[in-house]
């Protein structure tokens, strides 16, 4: 049907990091006939984080007890990681769940505890429900570093700067479970370039794909839903009610795009006693990027990481350089996990 | 990040609800969904509810999940026994 439909060559990108490993795992890049180029964008929240905000999460170990997701671990920052520190002797917690950071909180009232909010639109929501138990249950010792980001201001900015080309955006499905459909309408329609958000399992990706490839084939740029399973146009309206209480839009830096405008979340004046930063004083860093590393110009889609001269060699999923090798859901982990064999056996 | 398995509500209590897949339970926040009850199909992001699915379509989403996971069963019972049958035991 792709075949058929498209008439010229057609490049797609993934915004979200569940889909980019869907795509390498099952092997859909090599299904796809050569005119139709799939991109993997900003789409891994552990990859967008940029470097002042992970060195923000390693000097927050000498004040609190960090609770973070595990992929945070091992990203370096300027000049230590969270597991370097834990290994000598910080107090880091890898947890499941914001509930879980907030019940070390509860069982250790003597001891500050910050949680390291980094994520898209999906897990907002959650944050912002553990603030607010936080205030009401009167928590002095709770704590987080906003570091949300969010995702259509994302795909505007990679449009408007113009590097790369984009035909067509396979939409992330939870992201969109949270926000709807609304949200991506400015890229359908200022942009003209279609959207279809799309669920996780190989035969929504590929039914995603056709139905993006038909609009570009009948020149429409429209936001459909291919994952009507799990999204309605409007949202989740309680998550987004809990996300508007405890958070305001604000710009924000992202990894290797730079500040882009209302892109983040910051907590409403209501709530800034939460803030990790402003509780520690935390001080805006140098920020220093790993020399060489390329993750920037790759969450752009600038370059994949075989353009990289660290990828596979000095930078590898043991001994990661950039987050794009250290989260499972980063393009360089994806790339290197599933498509750097095949590349030498294929013909 | 984004598990897209649907989880089935086994009981609420207040906030929080028990939820079942393939025999085990765990416990997760229901304070993001319209009236959860039990038998209710879920998807759960970081310890939280974030949208209901229509039974039907999740138990279908199961079932597809259920036979992928056999398919990828078979192909790698099949690469072992190739495997073994090559006489590379070091490689399994």
């Amino acid at each position: 049907v792709i075949r058929e439909e498209l008439d010229r060559p057609a490049r797609l990108m993934e915004v979200c990091g569940t889909h980019t490993v869907a795509i390498f795992r099952n092997g859909l890049r090599d299904m796809l006939p050569p005119e139709l180029k799939l991109l993997s964008g900003p789409g891994c929240p552990v990859c967008v984080t940029p470097q002042d905000e992970i060195d923000k999460a390693i000097e927050l170990t000498g004040h609190a007890i960090v609770a973070t997701f595990g992929d945070m671990m091992k990203v370096p920052g300027s000049r230590s990681s969270l597991e370097k520190e834990k290994a000598s002797g910080a107090d880091v917690r890898v947890v499941y769940s914001v509930l879980d950071a907030l019940d070390v909180a509860r069982k250790n009232p003597d001891r500050q505890v910050a949680f390291i909010a980094v994520g898209f639109e999906t897990t907002a929501p959650s944050i912002a429900v553990a603030v607010q138990m936080t205030a009401a249950e009167r928590l002095d010792n709770f704590t987080i570093l906003p570091c949300h980001k969010l995702v259509p201001p994302a795909m505007t900015a990679l449009l408007s700067a113009g590097e790369v080309e984009v035909d067509g955006f396979i939409c992330p499905g939870h992201v969109s479970a949270i926000i709807g459909s609304r949200p991506y309408e400015p890229v359908a329609k200022k942009f003209k370039t279609p959207c279809v958000i799309t669920g996780f399992e190989p035969v929504d990706i590929m039914q995603g794909i056709e139905m993006l490839v038909r609009q570009i084939a009948e020149r429409r740029s429209e936001v459909e839903i291919q994952y009507t399973r799990v999204v309605r146009p409007g949202g989740n309206p309680a998550a987004l009610r809990a996300m508007k209480e405890t958070f305001e839009v604000g710009d924000a830096r992202w990894r290797g795009i730079g500040v882009i405008p209302k892109s983040g979340l910051r907590l409403r004046r209501s709530y800034a006693r939460f803030d990790a930063v402003s509780r520690f004083a935390l001080k805006p860093g140098s920020a220093k990027e790993p020399a060489g590393c390329r993750c920037g110009d790759i969450l752009r889609a600038v370059k994949t990481p075989e353009d990289c001269r660290l990828f596979g060699k000095r930078c590898t999923p043991e001994n990661p350089v950039g987050p794009c090798m250290v989260s499972t859901e980063g393009t360089c982990a994806a790339h290197y996990k599933y498509a750097r064999l095949p590349k030498f056996t294929r013909k | 990040v984004c598990l897209a398995i649907p989880m089935k509500i086994t009981a609420v209590h207040g906030d929080m609800a028990d939820v079942e897949l393939g025999g085990v339970t765990r416990k997760v926040s229901v304070k993001l969904v319209s009236n959860p009850k039990p038998g209710m199909y879920i998807i759960a992001h970081a310890g939280f509810a974030i949208e209901v699915m229509h039974e039907d379509e999740a138990l279908e989403t199961l079932k597809l999940l259920e036979e992928l996971s056999e398919i990828s069963d078979g192909i790698s019972k099949q690469e072992a026994n190739a495997k073994n049958s090559e006489g590379d035991p070091g490689r399994a």
